[in-house]
């Protein structure tokens, strides 16, 4: 056989991302640790509620990164996890309740089985028409939350008020900064628990299903199982997301859980470099902040200088944050040789 | 599960037998049998056409037979749906290699001790003792595949941009990594050139000496086919055509019609 040539993966497609550089290195990773961590000290009570926002999107990105990035399959249905997750911790704390930290693991169960479910008819569809029927899902779930005999539950077209918790043990904190450590602290759990995941056989068994489902179940793989399990995972997460968000803007309501939700997960995954998990807290930060400074450029064609943006970025950097990450990495790399 | 142990002598290990495949109108395999004993290598010829491929997926499950019947010590696998195949020993790789391309080369013969390990995503999420263990255990098996077939020097490179010859060589690595007793090999001269193949053909012979591994060959290169195999099966349009040593089918008159025509065509 021919001789072994050492290949350099720069030239990658970065459609699908190896395993290695799913992560970021302990350094980059430390800093961005101590800024998460000092910042809400010196900031307002809205930029804190802000920021905990961006990490609540940042764990959906991560979730739709999972099941995108890590086992190839499409979704633009996350929306709908999402608002059972808020309706589950709403429903629990407001009818039940039950404290706000324990609806989480609820709202991540309730979540992952009803992802798992759904994975099942989904098993049969791939590509675009996967993409269609979680699009359908996702359009679905706002009606479904409006039905007359959940009314008593869901409190219909009106929502559920959602009481904001106080820091505990007498910490003489506000409100809205302890919900951004505690929001932190599950962030960062289930960070390492994906990070963990998708280093691990199952995760190489999303990866393997991703890059050719024939070889994967040839080696052994259960590819419909494997499958269903990244959405109900994917699910899980963000349903966690779902009810921290409905905790940290104290209400639940149908229509904040429309496509438009879904859309943006989907973009933010992508401005993150879909398949790269540290890229998702910039692509929330991308569909939280960009948003505000497009109307601050142009109130009445916000829309159409948000899409001139994201035009820009596409085109500029098609793998997103991801791209800029290599960039800067091999920048430093040569600095040092210097 | 029922591994039935047969006495070792004349059971062969897998057993094609009476096998058809009908797709639609089509006949792609009517009734091939033939037997593979431990430690054969044994070759599959046939012209384009001949049913090769399709055989060779039913042995792997993705196709069903229409009729027949394939037994791996004397136990029916057509029960098996296709990823419980490699469980019960045997491994493949496949025509024009199907590599996970954006994985690195150790990523991708880890995916292969697959059915040899167990996990569950709550232990592998906590990374919990055990999975640690069971992955140590798997680093280590892989390491020594990958400095069996030469491959150390690319452990961490993705696999797709590698030459091809070289990811020939890790799905080969793959397979192994699954420990099978049968592997079977689609086409694996398909691409490389005389030198390449002579070298394959060394490798597969010092697989089966140092692992102890039945071979089914499918391949087009006759040279290759009769230098290596114990045992050559001819098929052509969906029928045996011939069987025995590499010699008496090479002397066929029906192979050598079936290979060059006659005059009467």
């Amino acid at each position: 056989m021919s001789a072994i040539e050492n290949v350099a993966p720069e030239d990658q497609p970065v459609e699908a991302v190896p395993k290695r550089a799913m992560t970021i290195g302990s350094g980059t990773s430390f800093v961005v640790l101590l800024l998460l961590l000092i910042v809400p000290l010196f900031a307002k009570n809205f930029i804190i509620f802000q920021l905990t926002m961006l990490l609540i999107y940042g764990l959906a990105v991560l979730a739709l990164n999972i099941l995108t990035g890590g086992s190839g399959q499409f979704s633009l249905g996350q929306s709908a996890f999402y608002a059972v997750g808020a309706y589950t911790t709403a429903v629990l704390m407001e009818h039940l309740n039950i404290n706000y930290a324990l609806t989480l693991p609820i709202a991540g169960l309730v979540c992952f089985a009803f992802g798992f479910l759904f994975g099942q008819p989904a098993l049969r569809l791939s590509g675009v028409y996967l993409a269609l029927a979680t699009f359908a899902l996702a359009t679905a779930m706002p009606q479904l939350l409006k039905l007359n005999f959940l009314e008593h539950w869901t409190g219909g077209v009106q929502g559920l008020v959602v009481t904001k918790p106080d820091a505990p043990f007498g910490l003489p904190m506000s409100q809205d900064m302890w919900l951004y450590y505690f929001t932190l602290a599950i962030t960062l759990a289930i960070y390492i628990f994906s990070v963990n995941l998708l280093r691990s056989r199952s995760g190489r068994a999303f990866m393997a299903i991703r890059d050719n489902e024939i070889a994967a179940s040839a080696m052994g793989v259960d590819v419909a199982l494997y499958k269903t399990l990244a959405f109900g995972v994917s699910a899980g997460i963000t349903g966690v997301a779902g009810g921290l968000g409905a905790i940290a803007v104290q209400f639940v309501a149908p229509d904040s859980y429309t496509i438009t939700l879904a859309i943006s997960l989907f973009l933010g995954m992508v401005v993150g470099g879909v398949g790269w998990l540290p890229g998702s807290i910039i692509g929330s930060a991308f569909i939280i902040f960009v948003p505000n400074i497009a109307e601050g450029i142009s109130k009445g064609l916000s829309g159409a200088v948000f899409g001139v943006l994201l035009f820009l970025i596409i085109f500029l950097v098609p793998h997103g944050a991801r791209q800029i990450a290599i960039v800067g990495q091999q920048l430093i790399g040569k600095l040092r040789k210097n | 599960m029922t591994q039935v142990q047969l006495a070792q002598g004349q059971a062969p290990l897998l057993a094609v037998r009476d096998v058809s495949v009908v797709f639609g109108g089509i006949v792609a395999l009517n009734g091939v049998s033939f037997d593979m004993h431990k430690g054969q290598i044994l070759g599959l010829i046939g012209p384009n056409g001949a049913g090769k491929t399709t055989l060779f997926n039913c042995l792997s499950r993705l196709y069903q037979p229409s009729s027949g019947d394939i037994l791996m010590e004397g136990v029916s696998i057509l029960s098996r749906p296709p990823h419980r195949i490699s469980e019960i020993g045997i491994g493949r790789t496949f025509q024009n290699v199907a590599l996970f391309p954006n994985l690195s080369v150790m990523d991708n013969v880890r995916v292969g001790t697959h059915a040899r390990t167990s996990s569950d995503i709550i232990s592998d999420s906590l990374k919990l003792a055990w999975v640690r263990r069971s992955e140590t255990s798997v680093n280590e098996k892989v390491h020594e595949i990958l400095a069996y077939l030469d491959l150390e020097d690319v452990a961490h490179t993705i696999v797709s941009g590698l030459p091809f010859g070289t990811q020939k060589r890790v799905e080969l690595a793959r397979a192994l990594a699954a420990d099978p007793k049968i592997l079977l090999l689609d086409e694996p001269a398909g691409g490389l050139n005389h030198e390449e193949v002579h070298v394959l053909g060394d490798l597969i012979r010092r697989i089966r000496d140092d692992r102890h591994m039945t071979v089914l060959l499918v391949e087009h290169h006759m040279g290759l086919v009769m230098s290596i195999a114990d045992h050559v099966v001819a098929l052509n349009f969906g029928r045996k055509l011939a069987e025995g040593t590499p010699a008496q089918v090479q002397a066929d008159p029906d192979v050598i019609k079936a290979y060059l025509g006659s005059k009467d065509q």
